[in-house]
């Protein structure tokens, strides 16, 4: 599939098919969430990204049921390239109402990245001023584990984290997703 | 297809596991709805500083119910309450009789579905109570279900109290 028509595809869907919802009430929302994370975690902020991307995950785990049901597109991606866009102007647009940028591919095209010039669950939040959470914490975390919980209901294993904020003064917020394998449809061993 | 399938019975073995141990221990579950309500307190809060900047004084407590019932209803839960009582001495009444989060809620018969609906209503409760405090009102909230997909929220004011 072209990547215009997933444009137009994710485009549609979010018109015509989406229940939405106010966007402050999920940046505001999400921040109480993470900043409870903190507070339950003592400010270890490598256990809060750990908990977020386990968050994702388990959310990932159930998106992806919404987003076959109401993308509708009956067939499997012919490739991790066409899996990418899917998910930047397909997933990201009817669930967000963002369209990162699908860049920088290695020249397997096995590992690409999400660039986000917007991301509703940053609006309006300022980092812990510790001198720790500038480094350590990975605000949008919850993301790379929704993908990776997704992704693993359509036989893909992936990896997934941020490498660069704009909440921690980076130019860009860029995740990075790699391939990591294809999972074979296993039999149950009573089956056999 | 082995793993959803463990993972299905993973869960109704906790459910089953938890409800009666639920009514034994409330510890955990005090504690969740305590972080629950906190967690909604804050948004509440939040989302009245942004949505109510722009607009007139209000005059009352009343006027403040019907901000709520309103605006921030339909900001939240996608539509408006739809019955509001009080007794004109500090007690509100709301009605939502199809509250937004429990409009595709299901179980199975006899699956005690009112029971298991009301921590649902905790994080929404703890929103209404950061959104009055926001508003310079005092209250204690409490949100019940009786009958899905209905919830419903009783409000009083420090006004009702002695």
């Amino acid at each position: 599939m072209s990547s215009n028509k997933a444009s137009r595809i994710g485009e549609e869907i979010w018109k015509t098919r989406i229940d939405k919802v106010n966007t402050e009430l999920v940046t505001l929302t999400y921040g109480t969430i993470v900043v409870q994370l903190c507070k339950d975690y003592d400010n270890d902020y490598e256990e809060v990204n750990k908990q977020l991307d386990k968050m994702g995950y388990n959310i990932g785990l159930r998106l992806i049921e919404d987003y076959l049901a109401k993308s509708n597109t009956m067939k499997r991606c012919t490739s991790f390239r066409e899996t990418a866009d899917m998910i930047a102007k397909v997933g990201f647009k009817i669930f967000l109402n963002i369209t990162p940028q699908v860049t920088n591919w290695t020249n397997d095209n096995n590992q690409f990245s999400l660039v986000f010039d917007e991301n509703p669950f940053a609006d309006f939040v300022e980092l812990p001023d510790d001198g720790r959470a500038q480094d350590e914490l990975w605000y949008s975390n919850i993301l790379c584990g929704v993908l990776r919980g997704a992704l693993e209901m359509v036989q893909m294993q992936v990896e997934a984290h941020f490498i660069s904020d704009v909440l921690k003064g980076n130019d860009t917020t860029e995740m990075r997703v790699s391939l990591l394998r294809y999972i074979d449809d296993e039999l149950p061993p009573e089956d056999d | 297809a082995s793993g959803a399938a463990e993972t299905r019975s993973t869960t109704a073995n906790t459910v089953t596991v938890t409800s009666p141990s639920r009514a034994n221990d409330d510890e955990p579950t005090d504690a969740v709805r305590h972080k629950l309500e906190t967690t909604g307190y804050r948004v509440g809060q939040g989302l009245v500083e942004r949505f109510s900047k722009d607009r007139p004084r209000f005059n009352d407590t009343l006027d403040v119910i019907k901000f709520l019932c309103k605006d921030l209803w339909s900001l939240v839960f996608g539509k408006n309450i739809d019955n509001l009582k009080t007794n004109h001495r500090g007690v509100y009444v709301l009605t939502d009789s199809v509250f937004r989060p429990f409009s595709r809620m299901s179980t199975e018969a006899g699956g005690q579905a009112i029971v298991r609906a009301q921590p649902y209503l905790w994080f929404p409760c703890g929103i209404v109570k950061g959104a009055l405090a926001a508003l310079g009102i005092d209250a204690t909230v409490q949100a019940e279900v009786h009958e899905l997909p209905g919830a419903i929220f009783q409000i009083k004011t420090d006004q009702s109290k002695p």
